[in-house]
C-alpha cells in the first residue's frame, strides 16, 4: 500500500487502472489461539496499512497490554470475544501493490475441522503456524493434512515465535526438515517455510535482520508472488448450467460459471444427460459477445441446435467427458453434531444438481491423531472418512484433486436442511466414452429399492419407538376390549398407535401386518389368538424381540369359560415370562391400561 | 475482460462470482426479491443482476423499504431508476410507524430505526412471502459481518443466529428452507468499499449525487454534518444551517446520516479521498454509535 500512496495522491486514475487489474489470492490461516495466528493476521493488516485509524483506536482501548494487541483486529463477534475464542470463519480483505487478498481466518479449538474445511475449500494457499518452542505437533500435521485433502495447492509453514528461541537457525531447520519429510505424504504443489515472529514482525511483511541466515522471502512477499494462475483447471471443459435465459422465443441462452476448461465460439459440445451434440454459436455477456471464455467466467452460451437443456445439466466437450455415475467414492468431512445415519437418505448438492443420495458404506475413518486409516464406529462431527455414495440420479463428476469444482459436493439433511457434510470425490482412473455414459444414464437406478426413512427419523417424527403390544390370554379374557381401550388412551396421550383388526384366521399374516406397522414406527396393538408358546416364539422372532411387548391378560379362567363356553381352550399355554400381566376380573380396564402405559414408559418406548 | 492470458483481474473475478451467486439464488428460491436501498452498493448489485440475466429481464422484483425520511435526492434517483427498470420496484413503508407519526427526532434513532427499517423490512418480506432477499452488505463493512455467510439463514421470525449458521463451502450454496423461513443472500460479500467504487467508475454506474461534494445547507451535530434536507428537519435552539461543501459516504435517513467536508466531486476523487483518509465506512452512520457490537445486535433483530 505504501508505495501506492504517492500514485493515489498524484494520479488516482492510474492507480485505479492498476488496482483493478490486480490478481486475487485467497488464503486460509490455520492454527490454534496460542500459535499467534490472530497476531500474524493483525500484523499483516497493520503493516500493510490496511487498518483504519478508528479501528486502531478501538484496538488500543481494548488491549490489556501497553502495546496494541494486534490479534484484536481480527477477533470479531461479541460472543467469541467474551469467550476468548473465535468460533467461526471470518473473512478479511487487504491489498498490496501486487495483489488483492482474501483471508479466511479459521479459529482453533472447538469445531476446528469444520471451520478449517470451510475456509480451506476456496483457498489457494494454506498458512500454517508452528510454535518454534513446541515444534511440529500433532495438530500441525492435522492442519496440513486437511489443507491437502481440500486440494489447496500451496502450503506456507510459518515457524512462529522465533524471538523466543533466539532466532536459532538450528531450531528452524529441524522443524523444516521434520515437516518436509511429513509433507511428502501429502499432495501440495509446493511447501515453503518462514522463520517469523508475528509479535515483533520478523519476516512477516519485510525481511528481518534477526535472521541473517534466512534468505527466502517474507510471508507477504511470498503471498504476493506465489504463482496461482496455473492452479485452475483449463483442460477439462465443464459447464454446469445454472439458469436458462429465455426473454423471448428467439433467444435461448444457458447461463453458468465455467467450472473448468475453455470454450470457444464454434466448439463442438455434448449436453448431459441427453447426450445430444451441438455447436456453440455464441458466448454472450452483458458487455458483448466473447470469442472464447474460460474457467471462472460467468457467461451465457447459445447453441446451434434446439436441444433440451435445463438447470442441473452439464455442457461438456465430446472428447473430454466427466465421469457420469450414480455411485462413487468420496472423502467426507462431517460438519454437524448429529452423526451420519447410513440408513437415511440425504440430499447431495453437486455443482447445480441436487439429488437424493445415501452413504451406504464407510470404508474407513481417518484417525485425526495418527492420520492413519482406522475402522469406523460411526461418523460424528469433525470426523473425516472415506465412503461410498449412491445417488438417485447420475452426477457428472471428476476427481476432486484434478478438479475442485466438479469434484466437490455438500450433503444436506432432508429433515433439518442443515449442511451436514462436505465431500471430495475420489475417482480411480478409467476411460468412459459417450456410449458408456449413455448406458449409465439409461441404467436402472443404482440404488436398491429400499426405504429412505431410517428408524431414527421415524422415532423423531413420532416421538416413540415402533413396537407391537401383543395381548395373550384365554378367549373371553377381554383382550380385544383392552386393546381398543389402550389404543384410545395412547391416542389421547399424543402417541401414534393402532389396533390391527384380524385379517383372516391366519396367525402368520397377522404377524406380517404387525411387523409392517411396527417398521413404520407406530405402536401396534394385537390381540389375535396365539395360544401356544410356539406361536409366541414365532412372532417375537419375526417382529424382533426388542420390539414386542407381551401382555398376559390373566383373567380368571372360570369367568372366561362362562363368557365363551363354546371355545375349546385345551391347547392354551399361559406365557411363562410375560412383560406385563393384568387380570381384568380384578381391576378396572382403565387401571389395566394405565399399568401397561406405565410399563411402556419405563421401557423407554417414548422420547422424553 | 478479453485477455489472451486467460486470467481474470480481481474485479472481474468478483463480478463473475457475484453473478454466479445471484443466478444460483434466483434458480433455487421460489420467490426472491432484491433489496434496493438506493445507495451505491445497491446500484452495483443491480448492475450485477442485470448482467446475470442479460439479455433477459430480472426474474425478481426490487424492494425499497421506505422510512419516509430518506434524502430527497434519493427519492428522485429511485424514481429515475424505476422509470428505466424492466421490472417491478415495490415500495413499502411500515403503516404502523406512519400511524404513530414515527420520526427520528421524537422517538430516538434506535426506536425509529427498529420500527421504520427493521420492522418495515420484516413486514414486507412476510407480506409478499419472499423466501430470499438479496442484500448489498459487504463483509469488510463491520467486524460482525466478517463472518456472515453469503447465503445467510433466517428463521421464521427473520432472526439471524450467529451460532446457528450453515457451513458454506466452495461455491455450493445450500438454499433449502422450510416454509416461512428465509435466506438473505449477499452477492457483494467479498467486495470491499474500494471495489464497489472502482466498479461504479469502470462501469459508469450512476449513483445518487449526494456521494459527491457540493455546497449544501448543514448543521453540526455530534461532530458530524447533518443535511437540512427538507422543512421537516428540526433545528435545535441556536442551530443555524450553514453552507458547507460536503458529501456522504453512506446514505440512509437524512437526519441520521452524517456528511464529511470534502472537495471530491468525481468518482476518482472520492476514491482518492477515501484512500488517503483512512476512516471506516459506517462512521457516517449515527445509528452504529449506540454501543460496541451494535450491528450484531441489529442483525439478530432482523436488520440487514
Amino acid at each position: 500500500m505504501t508505495d501506492d500512496k504517492d500514485l493515489i495522491r498524484d494520479d488516482i486514475e492510474a492507480y485505479l487502472a492498476k488496482y483493478q487489474k490486480k490478481e486475487m489470492l485467497r488464503f486460509v490461516s490455520v492454527g490454534s489461539v496460542d500459535d499467534g495466528k490472530s497476531t500474524l493476521i493483525g500484523r499483516i493488516l497493520y503493516d500493510t496499512g490496511m487498518v483504519f485509524e478508528d479501528q486502531m483506536a478501538a484496538v488500543r482501548a481494548a488491549s490489556q497490554t501497553e502495546e496494541p494487541d494486534l490479534a484484536l483486529l481480527t477477533d470479531g463477534l461479541k460472543a467469541e470475544r467474551e469467550q476468548g475464542i473465535t468460533i467461526d470463519v471470518a473473512y478479511r480483505y487487504f491489498a498490496t501493490d501486487k495483489r488483492k487478498f482474501i483471508i479466511a481466518d479459521t479459529p482453533g479449538h472447538i469445531q476446528y475441522t469444520r471451520n478449517m474445511v470451510t475456509g480451506a475449500s476456496t483457498a489457494d494457499v494454506a498458512l500454517i503456524l508452528i510454535d518454534a518452542r513446541h515444534g511440529v505437533l500433532e495438530q500441525s500435521r492435522r492442519h496440513a493434512y486437511i489443507a491437502s485433502l481440500l486440494g489447496i495447492p500451496h502450503l506456507a509453514v510459518c515457524v512462529n515465535k522465533m524471538d523466543l528461541k533466539d532466532y536459532s537457525q538450528e531450531v528452524y531447520e529441524a522443524i523444516s526438515a521434520e515437516f518436509t519429510e511429513f509433507g511428502k505424504t501429502l499432495r501440495f504443489k509446493d511447501i515453503q517455510f518462514f522463520p517469523i515472529s508475528a509479535l515483533v514482525g520478523d519476516n512477516v511483511v519485510s525481511d528481518s535482520e534477526n535472521t541473517p541466515w534466512y534468505d527466502g522471502p517474507s510471508v507477504l512477499g511470498y503471498l504476493e508472488t506465489v504463482p496461482i494462475f496455473a492452479d485452475r483447471n483449463f483442460d477439462d471443459f465443464r459447464y454446469p448450467v445454472q439458469y436458462v435465459i429465455r426473454p423471448d422465443l428467439d433467444y435461448r441462452g444457458f447461463a453458468a460459471e465455467i467450472a473448468s476448461g475453455v470454450i470457444a465460439k464454434g466448439d463442438e459440445i455434448v449436453a448431459l444427460p441427453t447426450g445430444k451434440p451441438s455447436k456453440v454459436i455464441a458466448i454472450d455477456t452483458y458487455d458483448g459477445e466473447l470469442d472464447e471464455a474460460f474457467a471462472g467466467q460467468s457467461v451465457t452460451i447459445r447453441l446451434e441446435d434446439e436441444i433440451d437443456i435445463s438447470r442441473g445439466d452439464m455442457i461438456v466437450k465430446p472428447d473430454n467427458l466427466p465421469r457420469v455415475t450414480r455411485r462413487f467414492d468420496a472423502h467426507i468431512v462431517w460438519l454437524h453434531e448429529r452423526p451420519l445415519d447410513t440408513e437415511k437418505a440425504y440430499l447431495v448438492k453437486h455443482t447445480t444438481q441436487t439429488v437424493r443420495a445415501q452413504i451406504d458404506k464407510v470404508y474407513f475413518e481417518v484417525d485425526m491423531g495418527t492420520l492413519e486409516e482406522k475402522p469406523s464406529n460411526g461418523i460424528e462431527l469433525n470426523d473425516i472418512a472415506k465412503v461410498r455414495l449412491s445417488c438417485h440420479r447420475a452426477l457428472y463428476v471428476d476427481d476432486y484433486q484434478k478438479n475442485r469444482e466438479t469434484g466437490a459436493f455438500i450433503v444436506i439433511d432432508t429433515l433439518t436442511n442443515n449442511t451436514v457434510a462436505a465431500g471430495m470425490i475420489a475417482l480411480e482412473d478409467s476411460d468412459q466414452n459417450i456410449d458408456d455414459v449413455m448406458k449409465e444414464l439409461h441404467a436402472e437406478s443404482a440404488m436398491e429399492p429400499k426405504t429412505f426413512v431410517s428408524p431414527n427419523e421415524r422415532m423423531e417424527r413420532f416421538g416413540q419407538r415402533g413396537a407391537t403390544i401383543w395381548l395373550t390370554g384365554l378367549p373371553g379374557s377381554g383382550r380385544w376390549t383392552l386393546a381398543y381401550a389402550l389404543e384410545r388412551k395412547l391416542f389421547d396421550e399424543g402417541r401414534t398407535a393402532t389396533v390391527v383388526s384380524p385379517v383372516g384366521e391366519d396367525l402368520r399374516s397377522m404377524i406380517s401386518a404387525a411387523k409392517a406397522v411396527t417398521d413404520a414406527g407406530l405402536i401396534n396393538i394385537c390381540a389375535f389368538p396365539s395360544p401356544t408358546r410356539k406361536d409366541r416364539d414365532e412372532l417375537t422372532a419375526r417382529i424382533g424381540e426388542d420390539r414386542v411387548i407381551q401382555v398376559y391378560v390373566n383373567t380368571d379362567e372360570a369367568l372366561c369359560r362362562e363368557r365363551r363356553p363354546d371355545v375349546d381352550t385345551s391347547n392354551f399355554e399361559p406365557p411363562e415370562d410375560p412383560d406385563i400381566t393384568v387380570a381384568l376380573d380384578q381391576m378396572r380396564i382403565d387401571n389395566a391400561v394405565a399399568l401397561i402405559l406405565e410399563a411402556l414408559k419405563e421401557r423407554g418406548q417414548f422420547e422424553a | 475482460m478479453q485477455s489472451s492470458e486467460r486470467k481474470l483481474s480481481q474485479l472481474r473475478q468478483l463480478e463473475a462470482e457475484s453473478i454466479q451467486i445471484i443466478r444460483e439464488a434466483a434458480a433455487e428460491f421460489d420467490n426472491p426479491v432484491m433489496m434496493y436501498s438506493v445507495g451505491k452498493d445497491s446500484s452495483v448489485m443491480l448492475r450485477l443482476a442485470e448482467k446475470a440475466f442479460s439479455p433477459g429481464t430480472l426474474p425478481f422484483p426490487l424492494l425499497h423499504v421506505d422510512t419516509t425520511w430518506k434524502f430527497q435526492d434519493m427519492y428522485r434517483y429511485r424514481d429515475k431508476i424505476e422509470a428505466n427498470l424492466k421490472g417491478e420496484l415495490i415500495k413499502y413503508t411500515n403503516p404502523e410507524g406512519v400511524a404513530m407519526g414515527m420520526n427520528p427526532f421524537d422517538f430516538g434513532s434506535k426506536k425509529y430505526t427498529d420500527v421504520m427499517k427493521t420492522d418495515g423490512l420484516k413486514q414486507a418480506l412476510t407480506k409478499y412471502e419472499f423466501d430470499c432477499a438479496f442484500g448489498g452488505a459487504r463483509r469488510d463493512e463491520e467486524k460482525s459481518r466478517a463472518k456472515e455467510r453469503i447465503f445467510s439463514f433466517r428463521d421464521s421470525h427473520h432472526q439471524w443466529d450467529p451460532k446457528n449458521q450453515r457451513p458454506e463451502l466452495w461455491n455450493v450454496y445450500n438454499a433449502k428452507i422450510k416454509k416461512g423461513e428465509n435466506v438473505r443472500v449477499f452477492p457483494l460479500s467479498n467486495w470491499t468499499e474500494l471495489d464497489v467504487w472502482l466498479y461504479v467508475w469502470l462501469e459508469k454506474i450512476q449513483v445518487v449525487p449526494l456521494y459527491f461534494a457540493k455546497e449544501r445547507p448543514v448543521v453540526e451535530r455530534s461532530g458530524t454534518w447533518i443535511l437540512v434536507d427538507d422543512d421537516r428537519m428540526r433545528l435545535e435552539k441556536g442551530e443555524k444551517p450553514q453552507m458547507k461543501k460536503v458529501r456522504f459516504r453512506t446514505l440512509g435517513c437524512y437526519p441520521l446520516s452524517g456528511a464529511v467536508e470534502s472537495e471530491a466531486d468525481t468518482v476518482p476523487k472520492v476514491i482518492q479521498e477515501m484512500l488517503l483518509n483512512r476512516f471506516s465506512e459506517r462512521q457516517g452512520r449515527l445509528i452504529d454509535f449506540d454501543e460496541e457490537g451494535s450491528m450484531e445486535v441489529k442483525k439478530r433483530e432482523g436488520y440487514f
